[in-house]
């Protein structure tokens, strides 16, 4: 059984051995079916509450205007811009997972994309929300869009800013389109699994987004090409999107931002925090839903690693920014990372460097990284880490610039905590109706890659039987008497 | 005739479309696919609840067109990016920002390159739906309840009537002879 498809990690299994097909379709689907466990609803109502003080804070803040939250001058970017970079960096892992492993055969994104998908899409309405906000003149909003105004003079075309419209805006949509063709196939199954007459809403509006999918071969040929462009198109545009948000900062001429190092820096952080994030949730919905036998500690350790390579490139750009600003002789790049370890601000640079660079650290023992619960709660350090990080590049850099007569110190309002607080709220709303209506893995991906998926699975005997004796309850080749197993 | 609306209508008369074969295995469907090809029939489909791998091949496909719609759509997005950028900034409304002229060919590379992905991406999306000609409200595969097993742990072929070799008793027993587990005839109103 180790055979197969699934063999491209060495001999571990990705899903349970003996797995069938009817198996992996009743335990994905059922979480959409049957009603909502008691936790989820504890989850859901709290997320909802959060979402109700993010609409009280965002109303509040268009009645008023962006006095209530409290950044002055010189901060004049504060939460607003730090929660947007934070939310566009979670968002990375989804696509990260998806596009780049799916192009380099790393098949044991199958168990965790869907998942990682969609919380990069909640994830980026998020991001998505900050910079409509902080405008000030909200129903001007529409000024961030390419159009002329009544002066017949169009944005500038130079401007990150201008950039990172195109670049959110073309992420959420490529990540959306994405989703949705994965879920294709997905919905498909779910509408057919309605059988009877009480199911008839159900069924029509899974069939109304499935699209009439039949599982044709004419029609998995070109969603196949269609999912493998997709990825190809989204693996570039993954590593464009935090290098544009880089841009923001990079192509100024503040001490501290002005650096050639940000974007391959913010990428990485990108990474880092979104695995992180991906981690947290998947571990909680493991336990919860019993998922145990699709995401597996192969899953788990895999990530982990990956958040141990990340976070240390991110210490490394940490330590390069310090490096470059003693190296450049500028006395304000000097002084800007001398303030930031030392300055009013040292809680929050050392908060960071605490959460990024030291805790991951723990994960090159293997007792830590297959480690659930301290997997867990480094997962949960890593999310403050890299707030923190956005919150030091952005604060610590703007409150004291050139003129010492111009500096200042950021006091965030409880509307700036509010907003925060309200946009988790965002966020969980969405992921928990994700994880209530839609299957959380993806159903038609996973089956492909179990080892009877492989249409010559076990015509060759004689290859096979040298290391399959330990777990073979297929022998024989075909997939088990599958109809009988299902619950 | 909207009088004639809630009068029963009289039952229209029906006709065989296609041959439904229901498979266990990837395996057997694909060695049917493969007999259904030698034979010399081209209006047959496979229905499986994941892609197979080589069942194209032994469908005797040609390989996806995708690949050009994106390529025309990619070409599309650059287009379009260049001409948005250098009517707004340069011709309708030139202006300098940052000393950089007003036709800046590397402050324009995000934005050109974001939309030839945008218009790539909708190109490789909207492009397999139309290939694929979905979304449809129904095909006649859809009046078996069996095929409900088509998207869960069953592998299914299907013979259209188009198809010039298509003979209820010899299309029946090639798959039958490949393996199917069970074989039907959907049948459809006429047209």
């Amino acid at each position: 059984m180790s055979d197969g498809p699934i063999t491209s990690i060495g001999e571990k299994h990705l899903v349970r051995p003996g797995a069938t097909f009817r198996e992996i379709t009743d335990s994905i689907s059922v979480v959409t079916e049957t009603s909502a466990p008691r936790g989820w609803w504890i989850a859901f109502l709290t997320a909802a509450t959060f979402l109700g003080i993010l609409g009280a804070a965002v109303g509040w803040l268009f009645w008023k205007g962006v006095g209530v939250w409290g950044n002055n001058s010189p901060v004049g970017w504060a939460w607003d811009i730090t929660n947007f970079v934070w939310w566009v960096g979670i968002g990375h892992a989804g696509t990260l997972i998806s596009a780049v492993l799916f192009l380099f055969r790393q098949k044991w994104r199958t168990s965790i994309n869907r998942f990682a998908e969609a919380m990069t899409i909640f994830a980026v309405i998020c991001a998505l929300l900050f910079p409509g906000i902080h405008v000030g003149r909200v129903w001007h909003a529409y000024y961030m869009f390419p159009l002329p105004n009544s002066m017949s003079l169009w944005p500038n075309f130079k401007s990150p800013l201008l950039w990172d419209i195109f670049a959110v805006g073309t992420y959420f949509t490529v990540s959306l389109l994405f989703w949705y063709v994965g879920l294709i196939p997905d919905l498909a199954t779910l509408r057919d699994r309605c059988t009877t007459a009480a199911q008839g809403v159900r069924r029509y509006v899974y069939g109304l987004f499935a699209l009439g999918w039949r599982g044709s071969n004419r029609h998995w040929s070109n969603y196949e090409r269609a999912y493998m462009i997709l990825a190809a198109l989204s693996t570039p545009l993954v590593l464009s999107v935090h290098s544009v948000v880089s841009f923001d900062f990079a192509t100024s001429v503040e001490p501290g931002w002005h650096t050639t190092i940000f974007p391959p820096y913010f990428v990485a952080g990108a990474v880092f925090s979104g695995f992180a994030m991906v981690m947290s949730l998947i571990l909680v919905a493991r336990v919860v839903y019993k998922l145990n036998d699709l995401v597996t500690m192969t899953h788990i350790e895999l990530m982990n690693k990956i958040m141990l390579a990340t976070g240390s490139l991110v210490g490394y750009a940490y330590a390069m920014e310090f490096f470059i600003a003693w190296y450049s002789g500028n006395p304000y790049e000097r002084y800007v990372f001398v303030n930031r370890a030392l300055g009013p601000y040292s809680w929050a640079y050392w908060t960071m460097i605490s959460c990024n660079v030291i805790s991951p650290q723990f994960f090159w023992f293997k007792r830590f990284r297959t480690n659930i619960p301290f997997s867990f709660v480094l997962s949960i350090f890593i999310n403050i880490g890299m707030w923190f990080e956005r919150f030091v590049i952005i604060v610590t850099s703007l409150h004291r610039d050139f003129v010492p007569a111009s500096w200042g110190y950021f006091h965030p309002t409880a509307v700036d905590i509010a907003t925060f607080m309200g946009s988790l709220g965002l966020f969980f709303t969405l992921f928990l109706l994700f994880i209530r209506w839609v299957p959380m893995i993806a159903i038609a991906e996973l089956k492909g890659v179990l080892p009877q998926a492989d249409p010559h699975h076990g015509e060759h005997h004689g290859k096979h039987d040298k290391h399959d004796k330990r777990d073979a309850p297929t022998e024989g080749g075909e997939p088990a008497p599958a109809a009988t197993e299902g619950a | 005739m909207s009088d004639t609306h809630n009068e029963p209508q009289p039952e229209r008369e029906r006709r065989p479309v296609l041959l439904l074969a229901e498979f266990d295995s990837a395996g057997s469907v694909l060695h049917a696919a493969e007999a259904l090809r030698d034979a010399g029939y081209k209006s047959f489909d496979a229905h499986t609840p994941f892609p197979v791998h080589g069942m194209d091949r032994a469908m005797g496909m040609s390989d996806s067109r995708l690949g050009w719609i994106v390529a025309a759509m990619a070409t599309a997005g650059f287009t379009t990016a260049v001409a948005l950028i250098t009517w707004a900034n340069h011709i309708s409304y030139p202006f300098v920002v940052g000393g950089k002229p007003p036709l800046s060919i590397p402050a324009y590379a995000p934005v050109t390159f974001e939309l030839t992905v945008l218009f790539s991406a909708f190109g490789a999306v909207f492009g397999m739906l139309g290939l694929n000609k979905l979304p449809r409200h129904h095909h006649p595969v859809f009046f078996s309840d069996r095929f409900r097993s088509a998207t869960d742990d069953r592998f299914f072929l299907s013979v259209e009537r188009e198809d010039p070799k298509f003979d209820l008793t010899k299309t029946r027993e090639l798959l039958e002879g490949a393996k199917a587990t069970h074989v039907e005839v959907i049948e459809d109103e006429v047209p």
